[in-house]
């Protein structure tokens, strides 16, 4: 069996252009509603721009240089038509334009609900690859570029891709001859674009890792404010910020770079347009096949002509920072949920104790070496077990194969007989609960971090919860109660407290296998026993499993399993094993006496 | 009214802010922008120029002067390259000028967070204070991007309107007229759309921390299977942001045609009025083709104006936040006074200490006691008893309310910034590693030789599993260490204070993820350790306990009682029944399992 865990964060760069937008209309289905008739609007829209040169041949040709001499009636009468000619391209740019704003927004908002939502979905390991900051910036600032794109840039290029060919056609219709002048004029342009585009989309991948190692060197004064305190490295800290600033400012400043040239390579370009259109209509006008009128209009419609080019050549390179951000976006998107949910297909378990089975299971860390191996286990459902071994022989990563953040790379793990690839995820965390080391609160209130254990639970339950427990003390010596702010990450908290708090909303979920590991390994040791009590009286009739270094806990536990090595040592209950002289946990048990005994 | 005067005035000062700091490079890429307005019109007076005397004479007299059509293919290709070096100017000026003046506001944002006191960044949320360094930011130098264009504009239709008038100035009265118009259409945008940007912009950081407190917590996330919930509390958010933008959107739908057709318009009536000039013999057909493309050329550009108000609302709201942090004060005061540098241990003394987060409760209170050179202290107390936050005095990471901390005889606040961090570590509770390679977590840039830190690793009992890791020394952490296991986390978060070889260790309970074989190891090196550091050790643990010369015993926020440990077990129930907690289990029968009760 294939290992599940830890694929690394797809970050979208091997897919192209064309495709990422294709993949990104497929994440984005409102991208492409109604998209026939805004195309429609924008080419009514485009038609608006030819008016004014249209108008202004006509009177040149017919107002000013007419058979009669200048005719003023004419003049007015066209300038009526094309005036409501205009209020009807105008409205229907308004038209297009708040269509592409409406399902770009509803698209890019179900994209980025999407990618959310898979994150959480990846396997706790691939989400450990990448950044938080990054992550972050994925579902934010990475959409926001898209959505700046889809509604100005692409925007523009309908509409400027529209004009182009618009004026294309009219100048075709005037004289071919001077329309071919005119593409011949911008032909460098044309063929130059593939050239910057390559240019300015590694430039932007530069200009990408920059901004991402800047955000991190950024995090740091931030998340370690207190480490970088304590340890005055201010000014270490502060280099290495400067540093990343200026890389960034440096690479930015160089992608402009060739934005600019491409740019003006434009403005030449109309240039030498102008002056070919002027000399090589007096040439044709010689042979008598076109009009002063006409090679006037051409001025204007290169004029129209040139706008929309540049337009659109800046588009294009613009496009390439976008399409970077939306393929990392997708890349999201792409990246495998390894820990596949059977879903509603998937076994459920029934609310009642489980039994827990791992059957030769070897498991690695990606790119690490076998951290646990051959690890058969059998746990009786409504038993305690107790697990103890040195740190770093692979305790914590056996409560996590057992509570499925991970799949194990050989072997497999079974609730009631069931390999847990086939319990669908909802009934697995309705049953099993884990409460690691390190509680993780969120920025809200004491009963609002206790009620995400149980959605429905009243704050009179939260309570009750509480006093089960053992907390009742500790909860009326605080100042808010059960409304007390946790403050970020709980940071408000004690260490100690902010356990609590995480093992009182495991409590509150009522599982039917709870798995601790070390969840009070900062909680006084009078309060810590009288919680373990507690639990013992809670946990009658469920599975536990324990993770302590505190030998308290094995010692009030139904059996111990030893860990040493990643490999299982030991075996059996507490008095047992402890007699079993030179034995691994004859060791740790001598040790945690000595302690005791001081 | 006064909201929307409040917004440009506002975004004018904001560039002011940046025009005063990069003059050079502004008044450059004005000039260059300047040069690109002005060519533009050139375009036109060639284009009137070459109608008049190129154009209508040789449709005219059927006659052509080839010496005069390279002259105007001249003129338009020299009005074309000046044009570009305009073009290249303004731009990547502006660029220049925007991201440096992106980097000047991180580097003072991020000197901000460098030196604010802890209090200040926990009442702010991590989240937003990387929006504040990311976002704002740039949101805050937005306009710079569009400014010298839009300057250029305004030259430009300086020049363009003399221009006009010198053609013709009837023609020229009337097609001006689209200027006022414009104007008027952008004061509407303005305000229509001004508060839309500014709520946006407050969506998308809310949005941000929504995301990152959620991905902060995505282990508890997933064991609990909350991520529905989860996604529904982003998607709340996110389809708040999107209202606005599609609202922001419809406005903008409107303005821009409506800021299109306006000059289209111009030319249309100056065209009529032009015929009936021409037949009145005012004027000729050059000036109304000169007029009208005028008023065609400046039409796009007169957009960039737009553009630049469009972003005052986002900018003065994103430099309103910025200059929040900029504007924070707290910081805190530091003394000249240097730390003794020796190799004996420091003498601490706690003189009627008293701090407290809540104003209504004090935490600590009146707390006092010594601790001569190169003794041990433990400190013991209950959970939340206030330990971690007198260590946290101790680094001074707080300053108390009341009373003082003196090391060597000198209060921690008169000693010279830097100078505390010289003789005192700690070692906080939760072990946190930056994402950097296990060398730098322990050095954190000090400067030490390998072998230095292979004996502080192996002091902490850290070096066996750094040597097994797959780069050593070298090996990357990852954020907040997450390829270690806790015990080694701490392990390695200890080793950073012992390399330091401090006069003053401060341990808040710092081995409680180590096992006890290994915590025994680890207190055995500290105890033998051949620096005379002196010690405080927050601890629960007999064994931690026991090392120490004397005991403080904190409750209730005060010293309840101070001794050596088996003077306060003696005389203190209350201490005893702390410390003593895992001795009692076999003093509940009851409550063990059979197996146990048979083993006693
Ligand atoms: N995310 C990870 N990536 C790589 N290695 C890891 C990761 N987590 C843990 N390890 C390694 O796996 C081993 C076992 O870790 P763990 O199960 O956390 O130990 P314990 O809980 O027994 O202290 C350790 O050597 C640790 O360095
Ligand atoms: N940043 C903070 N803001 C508000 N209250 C805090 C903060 N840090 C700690 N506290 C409160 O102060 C009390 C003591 O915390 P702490 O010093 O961490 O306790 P100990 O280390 O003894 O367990 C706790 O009740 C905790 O809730
Ligand atoms: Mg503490």
């Amino acid at each position: 069996m294939s290992t599940a865990a830890g694929t690394s964060m797809d970050t979208g760069e091997e897919i192209g252009a064309i495709a990422t937008i294709r993949r990104g209309v497929h994440f984005s289905p409102e991208l492409k509603d109604g998209i026939g008739w805004t195309l429609v609007l924008a080419l009514i829209a485009s038609i608006g721009q030819v008016i004014v040169p249209v108008a202004v041949q006509r009177t040149i040709d017919h107002g000013l240089n007419g058979p009669d001499g200048p005719d003023v009636a004419f003049t007015v009468e066209m300038g009526i038509a094309a005036a409501l000619a205009l209020a009807v391209t105008s409205f229907a740019s308004y038209l297009m334009t708040s269509r592409l704003f409406t399902t770009s927004e509803r698209g890019l908002a179900t994209l980025r609900i999407k990618a959310f939502r898979h994150v959480h979905d990846l396997p706790l390991l691939t989400q450990n690859t990448e950044r938080r900051g990054a992550l972050v910036s994925r579902v934010t600032s990475d959409v926001d570029q898209v959505s700046q794109f889809l509604v100005y840039g692409g925007l523009l290029f309908v509409v400027s891709t529209g004009q182009v060919l618009v004026a294309t056609i009219v100048m075709v219709i005037y004289s071919w001859q001077l329309a071919l002048v005119v593409w011949v004029c911008f032909a460098p342009l044309f063929l130059s674009i593939r050239y910057f585009q390559r240019k300015l989309s590694d430039a932007y991948s530069v200009v990408r890792r920059q901004v991402g190692a800047m955000l991190s060197a950024i995090s740091e004064p931030v998340v370690g404010a207190a480490v970088v305190r304590s340890y005055a490295v201010e000014d270490r800290t502060q280099a290495r910020i400067d540093h990343a600033i200026d890389e960034y400012k440096t690479s930015s400043t160089s992608a402009q770079r060739f934005t600019v040239i491409s740019f003006s390579l434009g403005g030449v370009s109309a240039g030498l347009a102008n002056a070919g259109v002027l000399i090589v209509g007096v040439w044709l006008g010689f042979a008598g096949d076109i009009t002063a009128g006409t090679v006037l209009a051409f001025a204007f419609l290169v004029s129209l002509f040139v706008g929309p080019v540049q337009m659109g050549t800046q588009i294009l390179t613009d496009a390439q920072n976008a399409i970077a951000s939306w393929r990392r976006v997708i890349g999201i998107l792409d990246t495998p949920a390894d820990l596949v949910d059977p879903g509603p297909d998937g076994a459920t378990l029934p609310h009642e104790p489980v039994d827990v089975t791992f059957r030769d299971v070897t498991f690695a860390y990606p790119g690490g070496p076998p951290v646990l191996r051959d690890i058969d286990l059998e746990i009786a459902a409504g038993t305690r077990i107790a697990v103890v071994g040195e740190t770093g022989s692979g305790k914590s990563t056996i409560a996590k194969l057992l509570t499925r953040l991970m799949d194990p790379t050989e072997g497999a793990v079974l609730l009631d007989g069931i390999d847990v690839r086939d319990i669908a995820q909802a009934s697995m965390r309705r049953s099993v609960v884990l409460v690691p080391q390190e509680g993780f609160l969120f920025d809200d209130s004491i009963a609002a971090n206790v009620r995400y254990g149980r959605l429905d639970a009243t704050d009179e339950e939260i309570v009750a919860a509480a006093d089960d427990l053992g907390l009742g003390d500790w909860l009326a010596g605080l100042p808010g109660g059960i409304a007390t702010q946790v403050g970020q990450r709980g940071e408000s908290m004690s260490a100690g407290e902010r356990q609590l708090v995480a093992l009182w909303r495991a409590q509150l979920a009522d599982p039917d296998l709870l798995v601790l590991d070390e969840a009070t390994s900062a909680v006084d040791p009078a309060l810590e026993m009288r919680i373990s009590r507690a639990l013992e009286r809670l946990m009658r009739g469920r599975t536990s499993v324990t993770i302590a270094h505190r030998l308290t806990t094995a010692e009030g536990a139904d059996e111990v399993i030893v860990v040493d090595k990643g490999r299982i040592v030991q075996r059996g209950p507490h008095a047992v094993l402890a007699q079993q002289e030179g034995s691994v946990y004859a060791g740790l048990y001598a040790s945690w006496v000595a302690q005791q005994a001081s | 009214m006064a909201k929307r005067r409040g917004t440009t005035s506002a975004g004018f000062a904001v560039l002011g802010v940046a025009i005063r700091r990069e003059p050079l490079i502004f008044t450059l890429s004005t000039i260059g922008s300047v040069l690109f307005g002005a060519l533009t019109v050139a375009d036109a007076w060639v284009l009137g120029w070459a109608t008049d005397h190129v154009v209508l004479p040789a449709f005219e007299n059927g006659e052509i002067d080839s010496s005069l059509l390279w002259a105007v293919f001249a003129l338009f290709l020299g009005v074309a390259l000046l044009r570009a070096v305009g073009i290249v100017a303004r731009r990547l000026g502006a660029g220049v000028m925007q991201y440096r003046m992106q980097a000047h506001t991180r580097r003072a944002v991020t000197r901000q967070y460098l030196s604010l006191p802890m209090e200040w960044h926990q009442r702010h949320p991590t989240g937003q204070l990387l929006s504040n360094a990311n976002s704002d930011v740039e949101a805050a130098w937005g306009p710079i991007a569009p400014l010298p264009m839009a300057v250029g504009t305004v030259a430009m239709m300086v020049i363009a309107i003399v221009q006009m008038f010198l053609a013709d100035v009837v023609m020229a009265v009337v097609g001006l007229l689209v200027f006022p118009a414009v104007v008027v259409a952008n004061l509407f945008y303005q305000r229509y759309s001004s508060p839309l940007m500014t709520k946006a912009q407050q969506l998308r950081a809310e949005l941000s921390e929504v995301a990152h407190e959620s991905f902060d917590g995505a282990m508890v996330v997933k064991t609990l299977g909350r991520e529905s919930e989860e996604t529904e509390r982003f998607a709340e958010t996110a389809h708040r942001l999107r209202d606005v933008n599609m609202r922001a959107g419809r406005i903008r739908a409107a303005f821009d045609p409506t800021l299109a057709a306006l000059p289209s318009l111009g030319v249309l009536v100056v065209l009529a009025v032009g015929v009936e000039r021409v037949l009145g013999g005012a004027t000729d057909a050059g000036d109304v083709v000169t007029v009208a493309y005028l008023l065609t050329i400046v039409a796009f550009p007169i957009r960039s104006i737009g553009w630049l108000l469009g972003e005052f609302p986002r900018s003065v709201v994103g430099f309103n936040r910025v200059r929040s942090v900029l504007r924070a004060t707290g910081e805190m005061q530091y003394g000249d006074a240097p730390a003794v540098r020796s190799q004996a241990g420091a003498r601490l003394a706690v003189e009627g200490l008293a701090y407290r987060y809540d104003p209504e409760q004090h935490l600590l209170e009146d707390v006092t006691f010594t601790v001569e050179p190169g003794r041990t202290v433990a400190l013991v107390g209950a959970t939340a008893s206030g330990k971690s936050t007198l260590t946290n005095l101790m680094a001074r990471l707080v300053d108390p309310a009341e009373g003082r901390i003196l090391l060597d005889g000198t209060d921690l606040r008169d000693l010279a910034r830097g100078e505390l961090a010289q003789v005192v570590s700690v070692v906080a509770q939760t072990a946190f590693l930056f994402d950097d390679t296990v060398r730098d977590n322990v050095t954190l840039g000090a400067d030490v030789s390998d072998e230095e830190v292979w004996a502080a690793l192996r002091a902490a009992q850290a070096d066996g599993f750094v040597a097994a890791l797959p780069h050593g020394l070298d090996t990357q952490l990852g954020e907040r260490g997450a390829s270690l296991s806790g015990g080694q986390r701490q392990r390695i978060s200890l080793a950073r204070a012992l390399v330091r070889k401090p006069r003053l260790l401060v341990l808040d309970d710092a081995t409680s993820a180590v096992d006890p074989e290994v915590e025994a190891r680890i207190l055995e090196a500290l105890r033998s350790g051949s620096h005379d550091s002196t010690l405080v050790v927050v601890a629960y643990r007999k064994a931690t306990i026991s090392l120490a010369d004397e005991v403080v015993h904190l409750e209730d926020g005060r010293v309840a009682d101070r001794g050596t440990h088996a003077e306060l077990l003696a005389r203190s129930p209350a201490y005893a029944h702390l410390v003593n907690a895992y001795e009692m289990r076999a003093d509940v029968p009851a409550e063990s399992s059979a197996e146990m009760q048979e083993a006693e």
